[in-house]
């Protein structure tokens, strides 16, 4: 804690604390969700219905809204893991800790939606569900990295060691993932030769751009309700025994919430 | 554009609707489960306070 | 004791320790052999489909060789405290441990390269091949102990470790499989392979610089 000033410092340590945490992210959820649900609104209409059809691949590349928001955030929420991971692994902040494992289902989740869609992109597109196309190869890979991490948390009984398990792998997944994604690359380009290329950039409009970016900020935004929801599951299963979780699941009122 | 033709994506609406299907049945399974645990939790924390302290 | 005695009495000390338990060496070598023997049952011994995927073969069976010879690296020390006592010393942890990956690649990686020019001539690899093959193996094997000891000390407290093991091993394992299988297909067609070479070289010294590090932090974190 030496290079960060005092009063920052205390902040933080407050905003850390497992109640403030729980009680901030009850009231925030509301309106990340009401803001998630309009960007997805505004997304799904610009980009299933106001976009017009690729002269290429038709209708098919509307499946573009969710697949690559989707390949987007598992990239990005691995790094989130490992950022808040090494957070909790340096400063012992307990719910650093929590976010790196909550965010890894979300991630999982997101990893697996990419795969299913390009998957379902690729059929009409290639003929068949799957080529070892290089950004789907490394994508499965991904996810195998991700189970890994879920797996060692749940394998591990005590869940601040398990926590400190999660952060070390998640840190050598993440020096890990550029060599993994830069060595499939070169894979596929050795064995396959440019056969995939008219995925990698139906002709982008303005119109399909659009709709593209605020699916991206939409599911940004989902991200952060998802791992909160989670946080707080995993949180209350913590510190069940703390007396603000006495007090807690003691007003009725606070118990429905 | 009419809701007919809307649905049928140009052809490809297996592809598209089940795409976006089992995206948000995943995105959504992952705001249910963790909501529902944690009510069971506060459920069976509360009842076990009850039974300690009556 | 100085780092550099520290270092060499480790590694004496785990050489010795495998010598006297000769199955630890032998296990992954049959593992090895038994694979690759498996192959052409399954598939067929048409020569030139042997050929054409004998490097991936190869390399798949040593992958997996090298993972299921990780256990060893930690567990009986691990078991019997002498792991403990190896934290607890006054140099840094992670040349100690780099000490132990060294012993365990010598023991089991080591031997896999020995006995890879026969299995080769099994799959009939062309001669100049097989020297590709052992410069790979001779590369990319250390780095398989190196990464796999992260994952070994992550899990060495589990009671059913072997499992998740794998899962956490082997995607990481991926680079090695492409650039090492990668050299000696390209070898076996008679191309050049200094870049598949330079790269694997790249990743060694990457490995050696980085992995003990979270190895000793995994380490410490399954004592506790």
């Amino acid at each position: 804690m030496k290079f960060i000033p005092d009063p920052i410092g205390r902040f933080c340590h407050r905003m850390a604390s497992p109640p403030h945490f729980y009680a901030l992210s009850g009231k925030l959820l509301p309106w990340l969700t009401g803001i998630f649900l309009i960007l997805l609104a505004c997304g799904l209409y610009g980009g299933l219905y106001l976009a017009p059809p690729d002269y290429q691949q038709g209708d098919s590349y509307r499946i573009i809204y969710i697949h690559v928001p989707s390949a987007w955030m598992s990239l990005f929420i691995y790094i989130v893991m490992a950022i808040t991971g090494a957070i909790g692994l340096i400063w012992r902040i307990k719910l650093a800790e929590i976010v790196a494992i909550s965010s890894a289902s979300v991630g999982a989740s997101f990893t697996f939606i990419a795969l299913v869609t390009g998957s379902l992109w690729g059929k009409p597109m290639w003929g068949t569900w799957w080529v070892w196309d290089a950004r789907l190869t490394s994508e499965l890979i991904l996810l195998f990295l991700y189970l890994g991490v879920i797996g060692l948390y749940n394998a591990i009984d005590d869940k601040r060691t398990a926590s400190k398990a999660v952060a070390i792998l998640a840190l050598v997944g993440v020096v890990n993932i550029p060599i993994i994604h830069y060595s499939v690359e070169w894979w596929n380009t050795l064995h396959q030769g440019p056969t995939v290329t008219k995925m990698d950039k139906p002709s982008i409009h303005v119109s399909m751009l659009i709709p593209l970016l605020l699916m991206a900020i939409a599911f940004k935004f989902y991200y952060v309700i998802a791992m909160l929801q989670r946080a707080r599951l995993e949180l209350l299963q913590r510190e069940r025994t703390a007396a603000w979780v006495k007090k807690l699941v003691s007003e009725p009122s606070n118990s429905s919430s | 554009m009419n809701l007919q033709e809307f649905l049928a994506m140009g052809g490809y609406a297996f592809y598209v609707w089940v795409s976006y299907g089992i995206c948000f049945a995943v995105l959504l399974a992952n705001i249910v489960l963790p909501v529902m645990q944690r009510k069971q939790l506060i459920r069976q924390l509360a009842e076990k306070q009850q039974r300690q302290q009556p | 004791m100085s780092l550099t005695h520290a270092f060499f009495a480790i590694l004496r000390r785990d050489l010795i320790l495998a010598v006297r338990r000769r199955s630890e060496i032998a296990n992954p070598l049959l593992f090895f052999i038994l694979v690759i023997t498996l192959f052409p049952l399954g598939i067929g011994a048409r020569p030139q489909l042997l050929q054409a995927i004998a490097p991936g073969i190869i390399w798949v069976s040593a992958l997996l060789a090298a993972m299921l010879s990780l256990d060893s690296l930690f567990r009986s020390d691990f078991d019997d405290g002498s792991l403990e006592q190896i934290l607890l010393s006054p140099h840094p942890v992670s040349i100690l441990i780099l000490g132990k990956i060294v012993a365990h690649w010598l023991v089991t990686g080591l031997p896999l390269l020995l006995i890879a020019p026969l299995l080769a001539v099994f799959l009939g690899m062309p001669q100049p091949a097989i020297g590709v093959l052992l410069l790979s193996l001779l590369l990319g094997t250390p780095v398989l102990s190196l990464i796999g000891a992260i994952g070994v000390a992550l899990t060495v407290g589990l009671r059913r470790g072997g499992m998740i093991l794998s899962l956490l091993v082997l995607p990481l394992y991926v680079p090695v499989l492409i650039f090492a299988g990668n050299a000696v297909e390209m070898a076996s067609n008679g191309l050049p392979v200094t870049a598949q070479i330079n790269i694997l070289i790249a990743i060694l010294l990457l490995s050696l610089v980085l992995a003990p590090w979270p190895t000793a932090a995994a380490l410490k974190m399954s004592m506790n």
